[in-house]
């Protein structure tokens, strides 16, 4: 008897799995927004906005790393270009919030005031229909996947594998950032964009605005997780991880791996792209910077600190890597490059398998030894 | 042996850097024949089978598959498609995945990403893994992490992943390569109850094995048949003497 698809889709998560996700979703959606929104600040369950913003900023990182561990982690394709996809979507996000600016800007034009600052005149061909907030989410959805598609199947298909793809996608996101730095552009140059007032007509810094987009960001993180979950336990997932074990065999019994490749390799992207559309409009801020190779590096990092091919261990590493950082940052500053340099050769000698590889080789041995 | 054709190389050159791996081979194989290749290092025996299986183009010459059907053109997966397993030198098995896993992605089926993204195993689909899994002695290691079995078993598993394509000509590189007297003969046994129903090309170094399989032996040398004939016959060929003992 064959299942429905969606019960299938649905079973791919273990029960465990539901429950976690449960958890997180009351926590998330309900308690947060709830000490946030409910009680005054000075109430010692006040949740501040820092800690909202902090935590949104993070989710949106975490969507990245479960992104990068399907193509990493399952796959075996170490991508360094994953922030231009991530920047992607949210520079198509941010050119929208722009346009809800109006004219509260500083120079009171309808064109975003870098534009008026660089005397153009009107809006160029590709901000058409950028006030339309539809629109813009076609953007979002479309413009890093396409740009992934078009990448992914010229690498894929003169067969760059390894070290080499690996480079190929930091110089990629390199080259979009020196073309993302120019005015010409017509994004910003190297401010970017900035000094968001409104979304859909709302304050973007009133409390049930960030809530809101609190929510949908951990909204989108959970599903992002079922649908990993479907996607590695799949037919599909067992080829991604046989290309990983053994490309050439897989050729030889009848698989293209191109356009498995190609799949995840694009859903990947699509996914950052969500992401950075999501980071966007919670920080603020928007510019050049999202796509420096070090910030691409670092995706990686939360990966493998958190556990390659476990998908709920880049969400751990995505938290633990930027809750570090941020307090780094405050304690000393100068020292968190040397910091984070310290963690990915600490993780690559010690914990291999990250942090979901340590939880489960302890309780492996603690089983062992109740057994023994 | 039915006297049709299923493998037809025609003069097949492949050069490399001035290097001819293969000069002007011509080789023919027959519907379900058994057909052992010998030679000395660099003869070209795994040249030839990447030529047959896409992963090297010839230069020149013609490859035609089930008599009509030209190779040369084609990616691995189209030949692997049309009916042709090849088994490597060292055993690659997909090492992080199960036992069954392993011979599930190998069965024949529609292989298109999105046909694997809702793809479904069904009872019959079992059944053919449950036979194959008996048939290479792995039915208790179902279940088992591939990566974890002896070599001797991930040589069997592989041979399995090839059966489970169901196809028409099987390519060996050294299958029995690092398995036990015993593990070898009965692989022996196993590919002479597959001769008939499919046709194999097994490359071997090792002569008690191919005294067991009986056929025809073709001896290669420096990208061209040396010598063609039964065992004993090849054995005693001055040319593949002095070959072998390097004058």
């Amino acid at each position: 008897m064959r299942k429905p698809f969606i019960i299938r889709f649905l079973q791919a998560t273990s029960k465990q799995g539901w429950i976690a996700i449960a958890v997180a979703a009351v926590l998330t959606l309900v308690l947060l927004p709830a000490l946030h929104l409910l009680l005054p600040a000075g109430h010692p369950f006040h949740v501040s906005a820092y800690v909202i913003t902090l935590v949104g900023k993070i989710m949106c990182y975490a969507i990245v790393a479960v992104a990068m561990d399907l193509i990493w982690g399952y796959t075996g394709i170490l991508s360094l270009g994953h922030g231009l996809f991530f920047a992607l979507g949210g520079y198509a996000f941010g050119m929208y919030l722009m346009r809800q600016i109006g004219r509260d800007g500083s120079y009171q034009s309808d064109l975003p005031d870098f534009m008026v600052f660089l005397d153009w005149k009107a809006l160029p061909w590709y901000w058409t229909g950028s006030d339309s907030i539809l629109w813009v989410l076609f953007l979002v959805l479309t413009v890093p996947a396409l740009v992934a598609l078009v990448f992914g199947f010229f690498a894929f298909r003169s067969r760059i594998k390894g070290v080499y793809f690996s480079i190929i996608t930091q110089a990629m996101v390199f080259a979009a950032m020196l073309f993302f730095f120019r005015n010409e552009t017509g994004f910003g140059g190297n401010n970017g964009f900035t000094d968001f007032k409104r979304i859909l007509g709302y304050s973007i810094t009133a409390p049930e605005t960030r809530v809101a987009l609190f929510a949908l960001t951990a909204t989108m993180l959970l599903a992002t997780l079922v649908l990993g979950r479907y996607l590695v336990t799949s037919k599909l997932g067992r080829v991604l991880a046989a290309i990983r074990d053994a490309e050439s065999r897989v050729m030889f019994i009848g698989y293209n791996p191109l356009y498995y490749k190609l799949f995840i390799w694009t859903l990947s992207a699509l996914l950052c792209g969500i992401a950075g559309a999501l980071y966007v409009p919670q920080v603020g801020i928007i510019n050049p910077g999202e796509m420096s190779p070090a910030n691409s590096i670092e995706i990686a990092i939360w990966v493998a600190v958190g556990g390659r091919a476990t998908l709920i261990g880049p969400v751990l590493g995505a938290f633990i890597v930027n809750l570090a950082k941020s307090l780094f940052t405050v304690a000393f500053p100068e020292y968190w490059l040397f910091f984070l340099g310290a963690l990915f050769v600490g993780v690559t000698l010690w914990l291999p398998d990250g942090v979901v590889g340590l939880w489960r080789k302890l309780r492996d041995e603690r089983r062992q030894g109740s057994a023994a | 042996m039915s006297g049709v054709s299923i493998l037809q190389l025609h003069e097949v050159t492949v050069s490399f850097d001035g290097f001819r791996a293969l000069n002007e081979l011509s080789l023919d194989i027959e519907e379900g024949e058994l057909r052992c290749i010998i030679g000395p290092n660099g003869a070209g025996k795994t040249t030839m089978m990447d030529v047959i299986t896409g992963k090297t183009r010839a230069d020149r010459g013609k490859v035609m598959f089930d008599q009509n059907i030209d190779v040369r053109r084609m990616t691995e997966a189209e030949i692997a498609h049309l009916g042709i397993g090849r088994k490597f030198q060292k055993p690659t098995i997909f090492e992080n995945l199960t036992v069954f896993e392993n011979l599930e992605l190998s069965m024949k089926m529609d292989k298109r990403a999105r046909v694997s993204l809702f793809a479904w195993l069904d009872d019959d689909a079992r059944d053919k893994i449950s036979d194959t899994l008996r048939l290479i002695r792995l039915d208790r290691e179902a279940g088992r992490q591939s990566g974890l079995l002896s070599h001797g078993q991930k040589q069997w598993l592989e041979i399995g992943m090839l059966l489970m394509q169901d196809p028409k000509l099987l390519l060996l590189d050294e299958p029995v390569a690092g398995m036990t007297d015993d593990e070898t003969a009965r692989t022996g046994e196993l590919f002479k109850s597959l001769a008939g129903k499919h046709s194999l090309v097994v490359v071997e170094h090792d002569m008690a094995f191919i005294a067991q399989l009986g056929g025809v032996v073709t001896v290669l040398h420096e990208g061209a048949v040396l010598a063609e004939g039964d065992l004993a016959t090849v054995q005693n060929d001055q040319r593949v003497i002095e070959v072998y003992l390097g004058r």
